[in-house]
């Protein structure tokens, strides 16, 4: 039955079930726990933000607190995957990937195609990214471009709390590494989300709202932005039809043809820096599959080609809204061939 | 009769096993090293010969459910660990029936099955990897250990010292093999760690740390030994290093210009670890030297073999370059 919970509450409540059905499926970064080796409350954090809140009393053989050392757990999720577990690791912000890419990229994200098919990896790599509570440069960043670009990964950016439940399920039971993204400012935001287990499958696309005018391509918390854009659009008599990949990798291309088809016009919303990103990624493959669908030039709103600036008044102006995601839409309808 | 230090526990069987192992390891190196010459063999190679006794002394202690990570000098280990021999010279010539269907080469031989994790082209690359499998056979409450092997470059990687910290906190049955053949690349020990033996590293992270003689197999066989014991009955990780040299350079076509006059002809002459094995269970009467000459003679026909039929086998279709990923753009 569904009820009303947070995205934040969707996804502690994929890993407990996940961890009742499978008793392969293991927990752990730094301080998912939260209190492990202290004098006071053992459960204390469960996780910097309370993702993995509470799942220490129910499993405490499995949920784990590692020291700050993200290349070894992050490699140790690589190597448990390969020998048995399913385990579920948090690299706390995705800006710290820096400290652990090579066990991403060069280990987990190759065993399976270097060893010629014969290993698998079902690791998830849960994170946070994004722009929005003044945490600056080095913690807030949206780099799952980053992680789009390297075959063998799964790139997973829900943008909400149903969506989180189910792509977490489908992402733990999955035999690839898979990266998960958390977008931070999203933790807060309630949706309904059934109780019992279900998952949504990697790589399908979801009509968020459909219309004729315009295509909008958004993911994460993006996806709220085109919203409210295409509110504000529909008062002028411009309706806006709203796709999220919900996985950047595998991308549900077969989607953004059949919507740009309908629509002629595309506009692509990314919270990511704008150079070889998702952006840039869906305009190039429109433009080469759809070429003669469009009625206009394809259009990206992202965030300017800058580091995530810690002043409100800057950052405000950092992350795309609906104003320019607004903007871009009418900027599409009124250029190019008369519809 | 010679007592031989820690070969009272072997059979006459398991003294066969440990040469036909290193014997077989080296077969395969010193004829990588005249077949590289010959510019047949694609890309980077890495040889393991002078270092046998280590791999074989450590995986005389281990069977298929256990799991090792190697390093970019794999060939030994993955010998050692039951890797099949052939179809780690087909993966060499980037064949369609190697270990990893051509995939990998020399730097990524693997075979899960085997519990062999891979040679690893990263440096330092294979300690977090074992932490894992700790963490696994920890949890699925089985007997299994994890054993990581580094070199003496590896041992300056952040990767390597944060899996010795996190083996500890999470006290894992996982084993660090660190093998200090004196050079990380072209780099001497002697600077890279100011010639410190790494394994008093083991004290700052709460574990057992010893040096043995890596030339040695019965040393290395009775450290490992002791060390995989404590690790399979709960006691934790330990760290063994393992002071040893290699034969050939870095990789095929370094000329070694860094190492000193006649080197590595004396350590061969002196330390060989073939030779100390060969002497000390023949003057002990352990095994006559008639076993170990026809050791010799299959190993040397199967390494023949290995190397004639590599050099035939098909290539990998080109449709090959597609598979074994999740999706292809």
């Amino acid at each position: 039955m569904a009820r009303t919970i947070s995205f934040m509450q969707a996804i502690n409540e994929a890993l407990a079930q996940e961890m009742e059905r499978d008793e392969t499926v293991v927990v752990f970064g730094e301080d998912n726990v939260g209190g492990a080796g202290s004098p006071g409350e053992m459960d204390a954090w469960g996780g910097v933000m309370g993702v993995t809140k509470g799942l220490y009393g129910k499993f405490p053989e499995r949920t784990l607190d590692t020291p700050i050392s993200e290349s070894a757990f992050i490699g140790a999720a690589a190597g448990a995957a390969c020998s048995g577990l399913r385990p579920v690791a948090e690299l706390m912000f995705v800006d710290f990937f820096g400290v652990c890419m090579d066990q991403i990229y060069n280990q987990a994200a190759k065993f399976r195609y270097m060893f010629g098919g014969k290993a698998k990896t079902p690791m998830v790599i849960r994170t946070m990214f994004g722009a929005g509570i003044r945490a600056a440069s080095q913690h807030s960043q949206s780099l799952y471009p980053i992680f789009t670009h390297i075959p063998g990964l799964k790139v997973v950016v829900p943008s909400n709390p149903y969506d989180a439940k189910g792509l977490l399920i489908s992402s733990i039971r999955d035999d690839d590494p898979v990266i998960f993204f958390e977008n931070k400012v999203l933790y807060a935001v309630e949706g309904d989300v059934p109780e019992e287990p279900y998952t949504v499958p990697l790589g399908e696309a979801e009509f968020v709202r459909e219309g004729d005018d315009v295509t909008i391509v958004a993911v994460g918390r993006m996806v709220q932005m085109a919203e409210q854009a295409a509110e504000q659009l529909a008062d002028d008599g411009i309706e806006c039809e709203i796709v999220d990949p919900r996985t950047t990798s595998p991308l549900d291309e077969d989607t953004i043809y059949e919507s740009v088809e309908n629509t002629g016009r595309l506009v692509v919303v990314d919270e990511a820096n704008p150079r070889c990103g998702f952006a840039t990624d869906v305009v190039a493959l429109v433009s080469q599959n759809c070429f003669e669908d469009l009625k206009a030039a394809p259009k990206m709103v992202t965030a300017p080609h800058t580091p995530p600036p810690f002043s409100p008044a800057l950052e405000d102006l950092y992350v795309p809204d609906a104003e320019r995601v607004a903007k871009a839409v009418k900027e599409t309808v009124g250029q190019g061939v008369a519809s | 009769m010679t007592e031989v230090a820690g070969a009272r526990e072997l059979s006459k069987e398991a003294l066969l096993d440990a040469y036909r192992t290193m014997r077989t390891i080296r077969e395969f190196e010193e004829r990588l090293h005249t077949e590289f010459a010959t510019g047949e063999i694609p890309g980077f190679v890495h040889l393991y010969a002078g270092e046998e006794a280590i791999a074989a002394g450590v995986m005389a202690h281990l069977d298929e459910n256990d799991y090792v990570a190697s390093t970019h000098r794999g060939h030994g280990h993955s010998i050692a660990k039951g890797c099949d021999v052939k179809g780690m010279m087909f993966e060499i010539y980037g064949k369609d029936e190697g270990i990893c269907r051509g995939k990998g080469g020399s730097m990524h031989i693997a075979d899960l099955d085997k519990g062999m994790l891979g040679a690893n082209g990263i440096v330092g690359g294979g300690p977090p990897l074992v932490c894992g499998v700790g963490l696994s056979t920890k949890v699925r409450g089985t007997k299994q250990v994890g054993v990581s092997f580094t070199g003496d470059g590896g041992a300056n990687q952040g990767t390597f010292l944060e899996s010795l910290n996190l083996a500890s906190v999470w006290d894992l049955p996982v084993v660090f093999i660190m093998e200090n053949n004196g050079y990380a690349e072209a780099t001497a020990q002697a600077f890279s760690s100011k010639g410190i033996d790494i394994a008093k590293r083991a004290d700052g992270f709460s574990m057992p740390g010893v040096v043995v003689d890596g030339h040695d197999f019965f040393a290395v066989y009775e450290a490992a030994g002791e060390a995989i014991k404590r690790a399979r009955e709960g006691g934790g990780p330990s760290l063994i290093e393992c002071k040893v040299n290699r034969y050939y350079g870095h990789f095929e076509g370094d000329a070694q210009t860094y190492r000193g006059e006649n080197e590595v002809e004396e350590i061969r002459k002196e330390k060989d670890c073939l030779m100390l094995f060969r002497q000390r269970v023949t003057s002990a009467d352990l095994v006559e030297e008639e076993d170990l000459d026809k050791i010799d003679e299959e190993v040397k026909a199967l390494i023949d073999e290995a190397v004639e039929e590599a050099k035939a086998a098909p290539e990998p279709d080109p449709d090959k370059l597609l598979t074994d990923v999740y999706v292809s753009y």
